[in-house]
């Protein structure tokens, strides 16, 4: 993978490269429940079971890589005064954002 | 001619629309027919026919697939006969009907009764995955998917490859439909400078064995332009010979593959074109 070689060959191995490593990862997801769906419905479950937060206000981003891909989170709690998670709440840190990026990162082989 | 025959059922799929699987079953279904074969080709996008109108058959659909399906006709009533090669039948889609006419059992029965009374049954699938894409496929013994050195192309082929896998009823049975990769619309000046995917790029990944190469001719657009598969419209051009030979491993000869080579418009025209 050379970047010089891509300018003077033309941008054929930049498909190539990219191909391979999206049909790797579809190639893995054919046969499972959608890895994705499943991680982001169970994070959100066990996170509003403590905290509520707007829905609208989550970010999840995915970035499938070669040998490692990562799964980042990102979930904006309010600062809720007087709501009944409140209490629940106190314990955490001023900032109202809590960020779990790269926490998931997933290992997922290549083929 | 044989009275029992027992018919190899190939489907022509790709998923991504516009590759060429339309003019690719036209090219190979009259390429076999002129090898002596006894040749359907089935129009399997129903709504959206085409395959009628590529091989200059559009004036004569009376009955369709979808009407042998239903008992409105019988099949010999809806088969059309091709007017150059009287082994070439079609049998054409509805243009009316929605999809949902397309019933599993009714392609079951249809193909059945084919079986016996053909050498070849080419089901020309629509594009996508839905369920006209997923019948076209469901009896086939052998799949060509026809693929463009483009990337969205070769993904969608390679989504095709596991439903091929999946989904037909030779994999049900845990046995393996017979893949062929058919490259069609290739640049060959393009490729030689890395500004296309090349056959062995397309190769690795999808790792299907290649059937042919079918160059990129204004030829296709002519034959097409004309209602003539181009095997037959102009058979001694490059897509021309590209699809016989393609026709011809699919019966099983070991011909060596030809990679079409750089064209350069003039130079070529003084030289002539690649001996075959």
């Amino acid at each position: 993978m050379n970047i010089f070689n891509w300018f003077s060959r033309g941008s054929a191995p930049i498909a190539r490269e990219r191909l391979q490593i999206l049909l790797a990862h579809e190639r893995n997801e054919r046969d499972q429940p959608d890895l994705l769906g499943v991680l982001r419905e169970e994070i959100l479950t066990l996170i509003s079971r403590h905290v509520s937060f707007d829905p609208d206000k989550v970010q999840i981003k995915m970035d499938r890589g070669k040998s490692v891909s990562t799964l980042a989170v990102d979930i904006e709690i309010p600062n809720a005064f007087g709501t009944p998670a409140a209490a629940s709440q106190q314990r955490r840190p001023r900032s109202k954002r809590s960020r779990n990026e790269g926490a998931q990162a997933m290992d997922q082989r290549v083929a | 001619m044989k009275d029992k025959k027992s018919a190899r059922v190939v489907v022509v799929t790709s998923g991504k629309g516009g590759v060429g699987k339309t003019t690719s079953t036209a090219a190979l279904g009259a390429a076999l027919a002129h090898l002596g074969e006894k040749v359907v080709v089935i129009d399997f996008d129903v709504g959206l026919r085409n395959l009628d109108l590529v091989m200059g058959a559009e004036r004569r659909v009376v009955f369709d697939l979808i009407n042998v399906i239903h008992g409105v006709a019988k099949l010999p009533q809806a088969l059309i006969r091709d007017k150059r090669l009287e082994n070439l039948h079609l049998l054409p889609a509805s243009q009316t009907r929605d999809k949902d006419a397309l019933t599993e059992d009714g392609v079951a029965k249809v193909i059945g009764e084919m079986r016996s009374k053909f050498d070849w049954i080419i089901c020309d699938s629509p594009a996508g995955i839905e369920r006209g894409a997923t019948l076209a496929m469901r009896y086939a013994d052998a799949a060509i998917i026809v693929t463009n050195p483009e990337v969205s192309s070769v993904r969608d082929s390679d989504r095709i490859i596991g439903l091929l896998d999946s989904k037909t009823e030779k994999a049900e049975r845990g046995e393996c439909v017979d893949k062929h990769l058919l490259v069609t619309r290739y640049h060959p000046w393009r490729a030689s400078r890395g500004e296309m995917l090349a056959i062995d790029d397309v190769l690795e990944i999808l790792s299907v064995p290649l059937l042919g190469i079918i160059p990129e001719s204004e030829e296709v657009l002519r034959a097409s332009n004309v209602g003539s598969p181009v095997t037959l419209n102009s058979p001694a051009s490059p897509p021309a010979r590209a699809y016989f030979e393609a026709a011809r491993r699919l019966k099983g000869e070991t011909i060596p593959m030809r990679v079409p080579s750089e064209n350069r418009g003039i130079f070529n025209k003084l030289f002539g074109r690649k001996a075959a």
